[in-house]
């Protein structure tokens, strides 16, 4: 019932969006190069769909996404790891670590291509620095949060070394880590995106790039709303879920 | 008839179980120097006795079941149980937390079986030996419940049954019925008494419950505050079982609180000085 009543309020919203961009158009304040209208978006999406460029555009980028993310989750939880075990790491190169991450990742795309030149390595690098950083500093924060008595508890009840990590310490920071790779998965894919417009990679973001150089709005404008689209489907159905369980299991909220 | 005397040192001090030799405690303080939690503590626990410390906050009661556990380490002086000195924690000694120290992300049974887990039981063993001890404290219907699913009184049934279920040699308990309602209390009191005496465990009970104190222990260790020395050590050889309410437990509690009285004075000026100046 509850559910019910929240889809229609969402579609009564996006409805309400779409109205809004429509009475904007038929006012007729800017020329339609600037500002389309949504029928034109509607048939950039039916056109890029169906003459498949978006779908080669969402397969590209999805699986640079899965590899530059899977090594940032690699590389970024050892050195989270190594952040949280040893304080002399953290109050030297985890500092330099904090410092770093709050760099925008585009800025790490001149040195890429200096280094790797107009490549795939190159939008790997950058996807990479963009999100290792963010994930290492959550696992950190998560590991050395743990409460006290956590630790104690299971030293106590004979866990010790690798199986107090295991047992103990690992899923105790959990909601930490699961944050910590939702923010990581967010940096990764903006990073991605912006790497993406540097040559022709075929991925989404030179698709935007594209519609660019064809001075075609429809086009920018359609491959933006796919961009959102994916962005709201990895959280709603990979990092929503993880987080509720993980909610609902702990008692962290009551909320469903 | 409630007997009052200064307890004399055990005669077969060859048998203890748990001997606290010159132990004392320090940690840094805010300002470079150095607290004393605990100064200079000499103990002997017999095999199968029910010790109990009562002492005001801030004695060092928990800082003293910690260093038995081997969770910590005392700043001088030694720990031995059964002859073997305290390094580290082992499964023969069991600390039964104050915060309790549930795991949230496991289920009551999945608490219990932690440990049993640890020691290597295999899965139906471990099942089985979880549903026992969860019976135990009569909560079979909540062995599937999250902590956050239970009642403070049933979180702390499961800790009680999560340390049971290790069948420590030692039991250490650290005011762990303080958060409980009077009802509750006095049926985990029968409770733990019932399995102390079906066990033969050694148990040391912290709590600031003078009663609980005197209705539970065969001795009751009066600490003083800051630095945590013992200053009294009272033999209660009042039959058993007992209860709360019978007025021989109470008259003794009317001593021991005599002793201790003085120490909780203490505390609170500590602590009000602290606040007036801090």
């Amino acid at each position: 019932m509850n559910n019910l009543r929240k889809i229609a309020r969402q579609v009564g919203f996006y409805a309400f969006v779409l109205a809004l961009w429509q009475s904007l158009v038929l006012l007729k304040l800017w020329p339609p190069y600037v500002f389309p209208t949504p029928a034109s978006v509607f048939e950039a999406l039916r056109i890029g769909f169906s003459d498949h460029t978006f779908w080669i555009g969402i397969g590209v980028s999805l699986k640079r996404m899965l590899v530059g993310y899977a090594l940032s989750v690699i590389l970024g939880g050892a050195l989270g790891l190594l952040l949280a075990h040893s304080d002399f790491l953290e109050e030297t190169l985890g500092r330099l670590v904090v410092s770093v991450q709050s760099m925008p990742s585009i800025c790490w795309l001149p040195l890429a291509i200096l280094w790797f030149g107009l490549s795939e390595k190159a939008i790997l690098f950058v996807v990479v620095m963009g999100s290792l950083l963010s994930i290492s500093i959550n696992v950190e924060a998560g590991l050395r949060n743990v409460p006290r008595i956590y630790a104690m508890a299971g030293r106590n009840l004979g866990a010790s070394g690798a199986r107090l990590f295991l047992y103990v310490l690992l899923p105790a920071s959990l909601p930490h880590l699961v944050s910590g790779l939702k923010q990581g998965w967010a940096f990764a894919w903006r990073s991605l995106l912006a790497g993406e417009m540097i040559f022709v990679s075929l991925g989404l973001g030179q698709l935007l790039m594209m519609g660019r150089d064809l001075n075609d709005i429809s086009q920018v404008v359609a491959v933006m709303v796919v961009i959102i689209l994916i962005g709201f489907a990895v959280d709603g159905l990979v990092f929503r879920v993880v987080e509720r369980n993980l909610r609902r299991k702990w008692g962290l909220s009551s909320a469903a | 008839m409630a007997a009052l005397m200064e307890a004399q040192l055990p005669l077969r001090a060859v048998n203890n179980k748990i001997r606290v030799d010159g132990v004392s405690r320090h940690f840094p303080s805010g300002h470079g120097g150095q607290l004393a939690a605990l100064e200079n503590i000499n103990l002997e626990v017999l095999p199968g006795e029910f010790l109990c410390i009562v002492g005001p906050s801030g004695c060092g009661k928990s800082t003293l079941l910690h260093l038995i556990a081997g969770l910590d380490r005392p700043s001088t002086g030694e720990i031995w149980i059964d002859g073997r000195k305290v390094l580290e924690p082992g499964p023969d000694r069991i600390l039964l937390f104050q915060e309790l120290g549930l795991f949230p992300w496991l289920t009551a049974r999945e608490n219990v079986e932690f440990g049993l887990r640890q020691k290597g039981v295999n899965t139906k063993e471990r099942r089985e030996q979880a549903g026992y001890y969860l019976d135990l404290v009569h909560l079979s219907q909540f062995e599937e419940h999250h902590p956050h699913q239970l009642s403070g009184g049933m979180k702390q049934r499961v800790a009680l049954a999560r340390a049971l279920a290790m069948q420590p040699d030692v039991l250490l308990m650290d005011e762990p019925f303080a958060a409980l309602d009077a009802q509750t209390r006095d049926l985990l009191h029968d409770e733990l008494e019932r399995v102390w005496r079906e066990t033969g465990q050694t148990i040391i009970f912290v709590t600031h419950n003078v009663r609980e104190a005197v209705r539970l222990g065969d001795r009751v260790l009066v600490l003083s505050y800051r630095p945590g020395r013992i200053k009294t050590k009272f033999s209660i050889s009042l039959a058993r079982p007992r209860h709360i309410e019978d007025p021989e437990v109470a008259s003794m509690s009317k001593k021991v609180l005599g002793h201790l009285r003085e120490e909780i004075d203490k505390s609170v000026r500590a602590e009000f000085h602290h606040e007036q100046f801090a």
